[in-house]
């Protein structure tokens, strides 16, 4: 390792390459990122609007059908053009840099992948403009709600909601083909499956889950668009279809679809947790394999969902043992996090106080999730607000806090900046408390019986329903300060050095932001397992010669 | 390709570096395709064996030989490619073009015989549960029938490109591996769709 390796005088590449059609996966990653969180205001605005409805019992902001089209979207714009594009974000982020190589393995099908992302967004928010407004069958668009087509238009909400899900899955097919092969085939001398960051763990675990349970939906969705532009009846029982069958295979993917979600932000709290503890990760080992048995169980929970939908006696109690299964990877995870934080010496930093916030919530979500799996409870409470506030901890409260703690944490390094702290503890406190504030309130709605995906409800209704609509303005408050922040700090914020954090892992003996092909020739050797804090034994092979090169390096820099 | 490689076109390099992953990523392609097949799979059995009437009024049934016939001809292309790389592998390209040419017409008299019995049949794709699986599975197939023919015709053409065929190609092992699938997922649907007739 010499000094060459980090020219100094490389000129500054041009901003409009985040416009263009690049194969380098940090851009795409950033790409993905910024383009999530557009699609985050948007369906944060749908998310106001719902909660500026149910405000008042009476329905009077929006028409009833307008209401309709709006949760539907709401999910949809949230689900399949925010989170799964801003976690692929984070994947080409880190996947590269913290396996040690240059890039994905197929550049090209990782910028046709990000690129399709835009072009369904596009897709999906035209439905707004045609005649008769987009889906209004939910985001889980069941039959046969969803195969009416009362205006007749060979273009119609629906088709339009279907297109862009078909599109969505090819894209993230493609993106988890990338991935897998990137893991599988990329990794530095050295690196063997137990030398392996975590979040490479659960990135793997996850996209395996797309590649096995997307297709299902897919096929699904192909049969309802089918049904709906075609003139089949595969869902209609009056040609002797079967509406059930479309939940089995929306459900099929939808269910492990969660755990696709909530494993890489598993990944970035592990990461996360011995950094600021500085201590290792409890139980490494463990937390790797738990996520691969999440995987083996999530794929056969799906019936759960469907409790109240008719399914044979056998398969609710088959269901419910297997969904309180699952409880116990994710209890292996949950304990090996306070194993790490236990006597550690906390520095409540930014992302550290984002990932404690979502661990908290993420907990309070998977006691609720013990109850819905419980048939007695699910029967009572299904389609009630209780599952919608349950859903909600764990995506906002744990899975876009994880992420949030994941975007503060790798800023420096992929911008070469430092996001600013005081705005970044505003930003949690307000998403912390009004997470809460809006999620909270749901479950008393739904123990109490309020259906979920009304405009109109019982006055008696009216108490938490304000709170929760008070939480959710707190929401859309705090992306405020994470805005001004993140624009802010990428514009003038100081120079972040190669590890401002003091952390371990392959990305932080890259400069900040790293070379385009990343360590190049040069991957380093790995000789031990990842989160050695306070062991004193390198990562890798001439750790301090790498570090010292690092330092001389921003020092050069600064000193210009 | 150790030192001569033109540094000013960073992009193209960068792209191109990693050509070897190919053959693993389209494996993993290939076990998520499996998935959209085994969805189609199971929802056709479950609405046959929920089915009321399975059949259309006028329908008898399917009628089996010619199918017979179209398979025999499906499952000996997966010998014939199979020979054909064989013959790559000793490097004869004549022998690889040669097997390679005959399964590609193995593959288009499917497809043709796909055709003659589509145009033959009484239903139609909305006639109830029983024609639309029908066509959905067996139109499903044959797009695969027609992606690998391409995909052999797109091999067929590179190989006459001088020295692109000096090492293993994983183009040809690809394209293989996924007549092999195709063929498989088509004596599944052979069983399901013909043999299991019910009335």
């Amino acid at each position: 390792m010499t000094l060459a390796t980090f020219p100094a005088s490389e000129p500054k590449p041009s901003w409009t390459r985040y416009f263009s059609f690049n194969t380098d996966a940090k851009v795409i990653g950033i790409q993905y990122i910024v383009l999530a969180f557009f699609f985050f205001l948007i369906g944060g605005l749908l998310a106001m609007i719902i909660r500026g409805e149910l405000i008042t019992p009476e329905a009077d902001l929006v028409d009833r059908t307008v209401y309709n089209g709006i949760y539907t979207m709401h999910g949809t714009v949230m689900l399949f053009l925010f989170i799964f594009p801003v976690l692929n974000g984070l994947n080409n982020l880190l996947i590269p840099t913290m396996i040690g190589a240059p890039d994905m393995a197929f550049p090209r099908l990782n910028a046709v992948a990000f690129w399709l992302v835009p072009i369904f967004g596009v897709l999906l928010m035209s439905s707004f403009f045609v005649p008769g407004g987009p889906a209004y069958s939910g985001w889980w668009s069941y039959p046969p709600v969803s195969i009416q087509n009362p205006l007749g238009h060979l273009i119609s909400g629906q088709g339009l909601w279907l297109t862009a899900v078909a599109l969505s899955g090819v894209s993230s097919i493609m993106g988890a083909v990338n991935f897998v092969t990137t893991i599988i085939r990329m990794r530095a001398p050295g690196m063997g499956w137990f030398r392996m960051p975590v979040f490479c763990w659960t990135a793997l675990a996850a996209q395996s889950l797309q590649l096995i349970g997307l297709p299902s939906l897919t096929g699904g969705a192909i049969m309802l668009l089918m049904d709906l532009v075609a003139g089949t009846t595969f869902y209609d029982p009056a040609g002797g279809g079967d509406p059930v069958l479309y939940q089995h295979f929306f459900w099929f993917y939808s269910h492990p679809a969660v755990y696709v979600i909530i494993l890489p932000v598993f990944g970035v709290f592990s990461e996360l947790f011995p950094v600021y503890a500085r201590k290792p990760l409890f139980g490494y080992v463990y937390v790797a394999l738990a996520s691969f048995i999440i995987v083996g169980l999530g794929l056969i929970v799906w019936v759960h969902h469907m409790f109240p939908s008719g399914v044979a006696e056998w398969m609710r109690n088959l269901f419910m043992f297997t969904t309180m299964l699952i409880a116990v990877p994710t209890g292996v995870k949950v304990f090996a996090w306070l194993g790490t934080l236990w006597r550690g010496k906390l520095r409540l930093t930014t992302p550290m106080l984002f990932c404690l916030g979502g661990l908290f919530n993420f907990v309070f979500a998977g006691i609720t999730g013990i109850m819905l799996a419980t048939v007695p409870i699910d029967l009572h409470v299904s389609n009630t607000y209780f599952v919608v506030g349950h859903f909600h901890y764990v995506i906002y409260g744990a899975a876009v806090m994880g992420i949030f703690a994941a975007i503060y944490h790798w800023f420096p390094k992929f911008i070469g900046r430092m996001p600013y702290e005081g705005l970044g503890k505003l930003h949690f406190l307000l998403t912390f408390v009004g997470a809460n504030l809006n999620f909270l309130p749901m479950h008393p709605l739904g123990l109490m019986g309020m259906p979920r995906r009304v405009s109109s409800y019982d006055p008696e209704f009216a108490f938490w329903n304000v709170l929760a609509s008070l939480g959710a303005f707190l929401l859309g408050v705090s992306i405020i300060p994470f805005l001004l922040n993140m624009v802010s700090a990428w514009v003038r914020g100081p120079k972040a050095t190669h590890n401002p954090w003091n952390a371990i892992g392959l990305e932080w003996l890259l400069p900040s932001p790293p070379a385009e092909d990343n360590f190049g020739e040069h991957v380093p050797v790995v000789i031990s397992r990842p989160y050695g804090y306070g062991l004193g034994q390198p990562l890798v092979e001439h750790q301090a010669e790498i570090e010292q090169a690092l330092t001389l390096a921003e020092q050069q820099e600064t000193a210009r | 390709m150790t030192s001569a490689y033109p540094a000013p076109d960073a992009e193209s390099q960068h792209a191109e570096a990693h050509e070897k992953h190919n053959l693993t990523g389209f494996i993993i392609f290939l076990c998520s395709e499996s998935v959209i097949f085994l969805a189609f799979f199971s929802g056709y059995a479950l609405l046959k064996t929920s089915a009321l009437d399975w059949l259309p009024p006028g329908v008898e049934g399917l009628e089996w030989r010619m199918p017979l016939i179209n398979s025999v001809v499906l499952v000996s292309s997966s010998g014939t490619i199979y020979l054909a790389e064989r013959a790559m592998a000793r490097g004869s390209l004549w022998g690889f073009r040669a097997f390679w040419l005959l399964t590609m017409a193995l593959g288009g008299y499917f497809l043709y015989g796909q055709a003659v019995e589509w145009s033959s049949l009484q239903f139609g794709f909305t006639s109830g549960t029983f024609g639309g699986t029908f066509y959905l599975l067996t139109g499903f197939h044959g797009l695969h029938v027609a992606t690998g023919v391409g995909l052999m015709t797109l091999m067929l053409i590179k190989s006459f490109i001088p020295g692109n065929y000096s090492g293993g190609e994983q183009g040809v092992q690809a394209t293989s591996l996924f007549w092999h699938f195709v063929d498989v997922i088509w004596i599944i649907l052979f069983v399901l769709i013909y043999v299991w007739q019910r009335s």
